[in-house]
């Protein structure tokens, strides 16, 4: 075992925790472009979907694939109930009034799936086998390749989806002019529910592929919301590539201060990046400061 | 004329509270501080399941010296100052003989100020040595010290050459304790700790501590935390082909630990009370009557077999039962008659309390243990 090798392990174990909390990240940024708030709900979204996965999976025995299918559908109801009855009904708020909302909607949320399912840790089978695959000396569990894929395919249709559709490149122009888009016939309402539907699936996702690996219950979201939070605050919010870099530079970081530094700070590191960033660079990393427009 | 009747009635009603009140003789009241719900409900839970059964229980059979038991349980959510103002009301309010729990140490230490200044028995279900050490005119416990089921893996590594070690513990009460006992007795036994990992309680992967310290000279890993932590630290393990022996401590010892670890937890050894191999303890073990009765009690009531946590539970009630047989309900009376308290067959070992003595458990309460086809087995 060199370093090398080492170093190696500690670089695709925090890429693979880095997927999901750039998955996560995403979620954020689209809601906060299409409404600026920020969800803080977001995280509930991944707990749903391992939660949900394992409901239908393990207590009703439906087959893994469909249970994964069914969960995303009824995760992104959720997003889109909570969007029409929560946000919605409050037209023109403060967007601080509407971020205390999202954060008391994560608490109900919460507490709905812990009466419903417990305070126990589940573990949910993984979706090829638990057999490591050695890599340059490094070990990774089939699992971690199925959260690469996935991730990558989200990115991929994420981007399609707003440059290329004619529904994602609406939201996009509300994200930059809402007066403007309504003018030109865009519904703004429908973007902002599309815009929660999105991101609870996409949170969803990132639950159900994490929770073969790390085990879900009811309060799981919390961890994994603020560093997918943390991820999207380096990416400036934007909707591509940078909230993703910023997902796998927080876990790869996380990764290597654990194991070079010292594990008592894993969590400080991924924080101290966060105030980092809002301190010194607030608009993101990868983001030229814009000029604010009057 | 109606006003009258009502009046009347009334005053009937009055009379005849008073007079029953009267008749039967006051019941004895026990309160209870647990963590029912909350981070730590998988020590309150179970608690409060077994403190509500053996009230069933022990009224059903004719209460203590013909007098019914009532057992008065707030939720303290793991919290302290909950915890707290739930101990003032018990104490203020309930008149309460005395009090079992909190479930957790941190809950334990707030707590302890208000008893003793109330001079109110409270017996602790919570583990951390500071509670009875030194030790308190009025607080006891009966959960096994982690330094016990320190010693416990302590002797196991020596009868195997052991001693290098590498310890990975969590970072809240449970796993800072273990950590600082797991340094205190390392030289007593010879042993040295090569590498000191941490990791958080909410952590989902552990795979850069672990490559950490298989790159130490370690020969051992004994690593110290609550579900669902060191069940993922089983798994990584795995993952990455960690060769040598791994140990885990007595807050794992239940079902859900194989559950979530799965074929991980084959051959991890960790110290627990009998209780989880009840059924597996030779004839000549002193607590396997009890045990046995308990686990097959708390499964005919709750579906699922008696553990190491409500354990905690019914050694404080019964000790309390047997204290207040003896020597009535008054507070001191309590206190006293615990201290003499000797070869008490409890679920958590075998009490023995002294003035001097208020945790009055040895190692023997712990017994090692081992994961063979995802079931326990006793370690010889």
């Amino acid at each position: 075992m060199d370093l090398s090798e080492d170093i190696l392990q500690y670089i695709l174990s925090g890429l693979s925790t880095g997927a999901i909390y750039a998955v996560i990240g995403l979620g954020f940024a689209i809601i906060y472009n299409s409404t600026s708030i920020i969800n803080f709900a977001q995280g509930e979204f991944v707990m749903l979907g391992g939660m949900l996965t394992l409901f239908f999976h393990v207590t009703l025995f439906l087959s893994l694939p469909f249970s994964i299918f069914l969960a995303v559908l009824v995760a992104t109801a959720v997003g889109a109930l909570f969007e029409r009855l929560a946000i919605s009904p409050l037209k023109n708020a403060d967007p601080l009034i509407l971020v205390i909302i999202t954060i008391g909607g994560s608490i109900l949320i919460r507490g709905i799936a812990m009466l419903l399912w417990g305070k126990d840790t589940y573990v949910l089978p993984m979706f090829s086998g638990d057999e490591p695959i050695v890599l340059w000396g490094a070990t990774l569990m089939p699992q971690n390749f199925w959260i690469f894929g996935i991730t990558l395919i989200i990115i991929v249709a994420n981007r399609l989806f707003f440059h290329h559709s004619i529904i994602g490149k609406a939201m996009r122009a509300c994200s930059f002019n809402r007066v403007a888009s309504s003018l030109v016939g865009i519904n703004v309402k429908h973007t902002v529910l599309f815009s929660f539907a999105i991101s609870s699936a996409l949170g969803a996702a990132a639950g159900i592929i994490i929770a073969p690996l790390t085990m879900t219950s009811y309060d799981v979201g919390i961890m994994l919301g603020l560093k997918g939070f943390c991820a999207a605050i380096i990416g400036g919010m934007s909707g591509g590539i940078g909230t993703v870099a910023g997902g796998l530079i927080v876990g790869v970081l996380e990764s290597l201060g654990a194991g070079l530094i010292s594990s008592g700070y894993k969590d400080a590191i991924a924080f101290i990046i966060l105030l980092l960033i809002l301190f010194l660079r607030p608009q993101g990393l990868f983001v030229k400061g814009d000029t604010e427009r009057v | 004329m109606l006003k009258k009747i009502i009046t009347s009635l009334c005053t009937l009603c009055i009379l005849f509270t008073v007079a029953s009140g009267v008749l039967a003789a006051e019941p004895i009241k026990i309160g209870a501080l647990l963590a029912v719900t909350g981070p730590p409900s998988f020590l309150g839970d179970p608690e409060r399941n077994t403190a509500v059964m053996l009230e069933t229980q022990i009224n059903n059979a004719g209460g203590i010296n013909g007098r019914t038991l009532k057992v008065i349980i707030y939720d303290t959510q793991g919290d302290a100052t909950k915890a707290v103002q739930a101990a003032n009301r018990l104490i203020k309010d309930d008149n309460v003989s005395a009090i079992i729990g909190p479930s957790t140490t941190g809950e334990t230490m707030a707590v302890i100020p208000i008893v003793e200044a109330a001079g109110v028995p409270l017996i602790s279900c919570a583990a951390g040595i500071k509670i009875t050490e030194p030790t308190k005119k009025w607080v006891f416990k009966t959960a096994q010290n982690d330094s016990l089921a320190v010693e416990r893996i302590y002797d196991h590594l020596k009868k195997r050459n052991i001693n290098k070690i590498a310890i990975l513990t969590v970072s809240d009460g449970f796993g800072s304790s273990g950590r600082e006992q797991l340094k205190l007795k390392a030289e007593s036994f010879g042993i040295t700790i090569v590498s000191d990992e941490i990791y958080g309680p909410k952590d989902t992967d552990m795979t850069a501590q672990i490559v950490k310290i298989r790159g130490s000279k370690a020969q051992a890993l004994i690593c110290w935390g609550t579900n669902p932590g060191p069940a993922t630290i089983a798994r990584n393990a795995k993952q990455l082909g960690l060769t040598m022996p791994l140990y885990m401590s007595h807050g794992v010892s239940s079902k859900k630990f194989i559950e979530l670890a799965g074929d991980a937890s084959e051959g991890i050894i960790l110290p627990s009370g009998r209780v989880i191999v009840a059924h597996m303890l030779p004839k000549s073990d002193k607590q396997k009557k009890s045990l046995l009765a308990y686990v097959n009690n708390y499964k005919k009531h709750y579906n699922v077999g008696g553990d190491h946590f409500g354990g905690h539970a019914w050694d404080a009630v019964m000790l309390l039962k047997g204290a207040i047989e003896r020597g009535g309900d008054a507070p001191d009376a309590i206190r006293k008659e615990l201290e003499n308290t000797r070869n008490f067959r409890g679920i958590g070992g075998i009490f023995n309390f002294s003035p001097q003595d208020h945790a009055g458990l040895t190692k023997d309460a712990f017994v090692l243990v081992t994961i063979k086809n995802g079931n326990w087995t006793l370690v010889k």
